[in-house]
């Protein structure tokens, strides 16, 4: 069955956008990460103008981290005041990313920034945690015992403005929150994605925060900068496509579902190895669309559409 | 389904050249009528794009050319090149008011139908679409180059087609043509020239308006979008975290 998306202006089949909602879900679900960075580039693929695929995802990612972040709300696994000073970086980050998104369209070099920023963050991010999940893996198997503390890097210790962060058990400076989670604002405007991929790791290896409060502070400070994200890209560009994030949630609450029982079967270090895989998998295909000669070396994009 | 689809139209046919032969004096002066089964296209929430069938008649035998004009735009293109080992865009022109929709339909090839020149004035073809590019000093080989590129992308989504001798005589004077309108059509007015030639002059030429519009809940969300943008914004947020409280709720009782 067909359906037209009225901000897309395309038809696109319903069975394939409750698909890519499933599957995409089906792994965040089994990951425990918000899948932005997957979907984004797959709504592209099919043909969504990248200016509506990355405002529309910001809308989905806004309803998929609801009930996900009330979950961990009740377990008591958000770090409010943490996630307090995340905000203020990830207001004015994301503020900033779609105000850069409508420059570099214009420029003509929007869908390049969007391939070379995936590239290169889903590729760092996708080393890393190759690297430590098969350290991990081979840890476990000569000396099995508790994972190493991890001590942040020294610079990050030196900065000014300490400040106490009960529920995470920090003292740190102000600044760390706020900078980590402008940097992930900025590519949530930029690139339609909620960040956790960057966000997680940052918390974790950069703030040094228990894990126990990782996932459900960083959801916190998703929805509120996928919220902000939605909210100037529609002001701004009218680019936010309610339907299509509609069928990519229905498709995605049903396969996030079933990504989570098989991801509670697995184990961790697996996981993230195999989480890595995918990511790197992604990376790679961006940066071989980039290299490679393209069919058309022409496009074209339609000025002032007149209403 | 395909049933409903041609019976519609049919009988629309036959209504129409029933009015024809009715208003066939006035129409003599001018030795060509035509008319479209729909001046309204409606975008629905379901719109997999459709056909509007033409129709007319000639008072006297001759060829028929039919150039279907989609919302004028201002386009640019794009050139990619290799920078740093990456492809990105480097040179781009910006043409300036072009057709964003042109079909050409026609019972005969162009080439047969009348000279170059002839052609070239009434703009029939997409190769005789005036295209006026907006940076000046480029070469004319160069601008020839980004209009190839132009009607190729346009082509490659069904935006522009030249599919000829679909402009079909049923008896030496009645004929008709089925234009072809993708899902991906850009909404606005659109102009049905239909022309009338004989021994390669064209001596006669009809324009009838069509309009291609969404309607439904697709233009329902559209004009909000566009003209209340902040509200818009904020009920996208607000229906995206009750449908995410929901639809978690749903799951969590199972």
């Amino acid at each position: 069955m067909q359906i037209y998306l009225p901000i897309a202006e395309m038809s696109v089949d319903v069975l394939l956008l409750l698909g890519l909602g499933a599957g995409v879900g089906f792994l965040s679900g089994m990951f425990g990460v918000g899948g932005g960075f997957l979907m984004t580039p797959l709504l592209i693929f099919i043909g969504v103008p990248p200016p509506v695929a990355v405002a529309s995802e910001a809308n989905h990612i806004t309803a998929s981290s609801v009930s996900g972040v009330l979950a961990h709300w009740l377990r008591k696994g958000v770090d409010f005041k943490m996630g307090a000073y995340l905000l203020v970086g990830g207001m004015v980050g994301s503020s900033a990313g779609v105000w850069l998104f409508g420059v570099l369209s214009e420029l003509g070099q929007i869908d390049l920034a969007i391939s070379l920023l995936y590239v290169i963050f889903l590729g760092i991010v996708g080393i890393l945690m190759a690297q430590e999940s098969v350290r991990t893996i081979l840890r476990r198997r000569h000396h099995p015992g508790p994972a190493k503390r991890i001590r942040q890097p020294r610079w990050v210790r030196s900065l000014p403005m300490k400040i106490r962060f009960h529920k995470s058990r920090l003292y740190i400076s102000a600044f760390l929150p706020i900078g980590v989670g402008a940097g992930v604002g900025v590519l949530a405007g930029l690139l339609g994605v909620g960040g956790g991929f960057i966000l997680v790791p940052a918390m974790i290896y950069l703030l040094g925060m228990p894990s126990s409060v990782v996932i459900g502070t960083s959801l916190f400070q998703v929805i509120f900068v996928t919220a902000n994200v939605t909210f100037l890209q529609s002001v701004t560009n009218q680019t936010v496509d309610v339907m299509l994030a509609f069928f990519l949630l229905i498709g995605g609450v049903v396969g996030a579902q079933y990504g989570a029982r098989v991801g509670a079967r697995l184990p961790g270090e697996q996981m993230r190895g195999l989480l890595a895989l995918l990511v790197l998998a992604v990376a790679v295909k961006l940066l071989l669309d980039l290299v490679i000669t393209p069919d058309d070396l022409y496009s074209l994009q339609v000025l002032d559409r007149v209403e | 389904m395909t049933m409903r689809r041609l019976v519609l139209p049919s009988l629309a046919l036959a209504a129409a050249f029933g009015a024809l032969s009715l208003a066939w004096t006035g129409a003599r002066a001018q030795g060509l009528v035509a008319d479209l089964s729909d001046h309204f296209v409606a975008i629905t929430a379901g719109f997999t794009g459709t056909d509007v069938l033409l129709f007319g008649a000639l008072d006297e035998e001759g060829d028929v050319a039919v150039v279907v004009r989609g919302p004028e735009q201002d386009v640019v293109v794009r050139r990619k090149d290799r920078i740093a080992g990456v492809w990105a865009n480097a040179d781009e022109l910006t043409f300036e008011a072009v057709p964003t929709f042109y079909a050409i339909a026609a019972n005969r090839p162009l080439d047969d139908l009348a000279p170059r020149p002839v052609l070239e004035r009434n703009q029939i073809g997409m190769r005789n679409i005036r295209f006026n590019a907006m940076e000046p000093d480029v070469t004319e080989v160069e601008t020839a180059r980004f209009i190839d590129a132009f009607i190729r992308i346009q082509k490659r989504q069904r935006l522009y087609s030249d599919d000829l001798g679909t402009v079909t005589f049923m008896t030496g004077r009645l004929f008709r043509s089925r234009l072809v309108f993708p899902s991906n059509v850009p909404v606005g007015v659109y102009t049905v020239q239909v022309f009338l030639i004989r021994d390669g002059e064209v001596l006669s030429a009809q324009t009838t308006p069509l309009n291609i519009d969404r309607t439904g809940i697709g233009a329902e969300i559209f004009l909000f979008a566009h003209r209340h943008a902040a509200a818009y914004g904020a009920l996208a947020i607000l229906s995206a975290l009750v449908a995410g409280w929901l639809a978690g709720q749903i799951f969590k009782r199972r």
